[in-house]
């Protein structure tokens, strides 16, 4: 095995996509709840749905973020 | 990025590279890439231009009352980033609608052709999305103190708070006004990134002889699952674009 603390870093940056991955299935999962209680409904909030996505992986995307940097800018 | 290759260990089982396809390479003879060299990036850039243009002319040349099926490509992509600026941004953003379509459409052609194996995936380099973000944050920024003058400002004060919170919530606001280029930018191409990344990946494991049916059953799922993520990643770059411009235009919450 070969690397350095900054791999191991990465790495334990990597755990970060983890908790992304929870907010967002915590987004779709109250999403698809609701929508099968009111379906009418749903439709007009999948805009609503996505950015709500797009904020809980946001700072998913910063785990990876600093995953790179420490891969290749340390 | 992406100008060091990683797992260069040679003599292992898999011999990864996955970031090598992110390399930027000169498409006339070699050298240094500099500012102004014609790379793969700058190839697959005026491909995806000249396959916007192309299906937006084409589409629109004959209009006929009973759409040819490029002219229903075109009329649907028109018809589905319409609704969604009115929707999201109101009627008055019907105005920079031009530049919300121009921006869906480049993105999602750049992401639908970089899934064409052996082609440069160009939203997976940093530079490109950077500049799209900066340029709808630059946009939505000076569009915001145009429209509203100094009442801009009020984007920040959150009149809706008790007045003891409202000095914490507006440095949260103006911290997270600042993060938006970032996250808007890293979002795309980090999501483009680790999916042509984790096709490599498995397409690595395919030198195994015993698991490569499972490597081709692995890929090929996970293209279907890129196809995917390339259409909802331009769909919510374009859909927080809307968002950001409501906020410029109607910044009282």
């Amino acid at each position: 095995m070969e690397g350095d603390l900054a791999h191991i870093g990465a790495g334990l940056a990597a755990i970060g996509s983890g908790a992304a991955a929870i907010g967002v299935g915590n987004v779709a999962g109250n999403f698809l709840a609701g929508a099968l209680r009111n379906p009418s409904a749903a439709a007009s909030q999948t805009a609503t749905l996505f950015i709500g996505i797009a904020f809980a992986e946001a700072l998913g995307i910063f785990a990876f973020l600093v995953a790179l940097l420490l891969m290749f800018a340390v | 990025m992406a100008t060091e290759a990683v797992g260069e260990e040679t003599g292992k089982l898999f011999d990864f590279k996955p970031m090598d396809q992110f390399i930027l390479e000169p498409l006339f003879g070699d050298g240094a890439v500099s500012l102004f060299t014609i790379s793969n990036a700058t190839l697959w850039l005026v491909l995806t231009v000249v396959a916007v243009a192309a299906l937006m002319v084409l589409g629109t040349s004959r209009r006929a009352i009973v759409p040819s099926r490029i002219q229903s490509v075109a009329e649907l992509a028109y018809g589905f980033i319409y609704k969604m600026v009115e929707d999201v941004t109101g009627k008055d953003g019907i105005a920079y609608f031009p530049y919300i379509f121009t921006l869906f459409m480049f993105i999602v052609f750049a992401n639908f052709l970089a899934l064409i194996p052996m082609s440069f995936s160009t939203t997976s380099q940093f530079a490109v999305t950077i500049l799209l973000a900066m340029g709808v944050f630059l946009t939505v920024t000076i569009l915001g103190f145009v429209k509203n003058g100094a009442a801009f400002l009020g984007l920040f004060w959150v009149k809706s708070a008790p007045l003891p919170l409202r000095p914490v919530l507006a440095i949260i606001e103006v911290i997270s006004y600042f993060v938006r280029p970032v996250s808007h930018s890293i979002r795309l191409a980090g999501n483009i990134m680790a999916g042509h990344a984790v096709i490599k990946v498995f397409a690595g494991f395919a030198a195994l002889a015993v698991i490569s049916p499972l490597s081709v059953l692995a890929v090929t799922a996970i293209y279907g699952l890129e196809v995917l993520v390339a259409f909802i990643q331009a769909y919510v770059f374009t859909i927080l674009t809307c968002v950001y411009l409501r906020d410029a235009l109607h910044p009282s919450h």
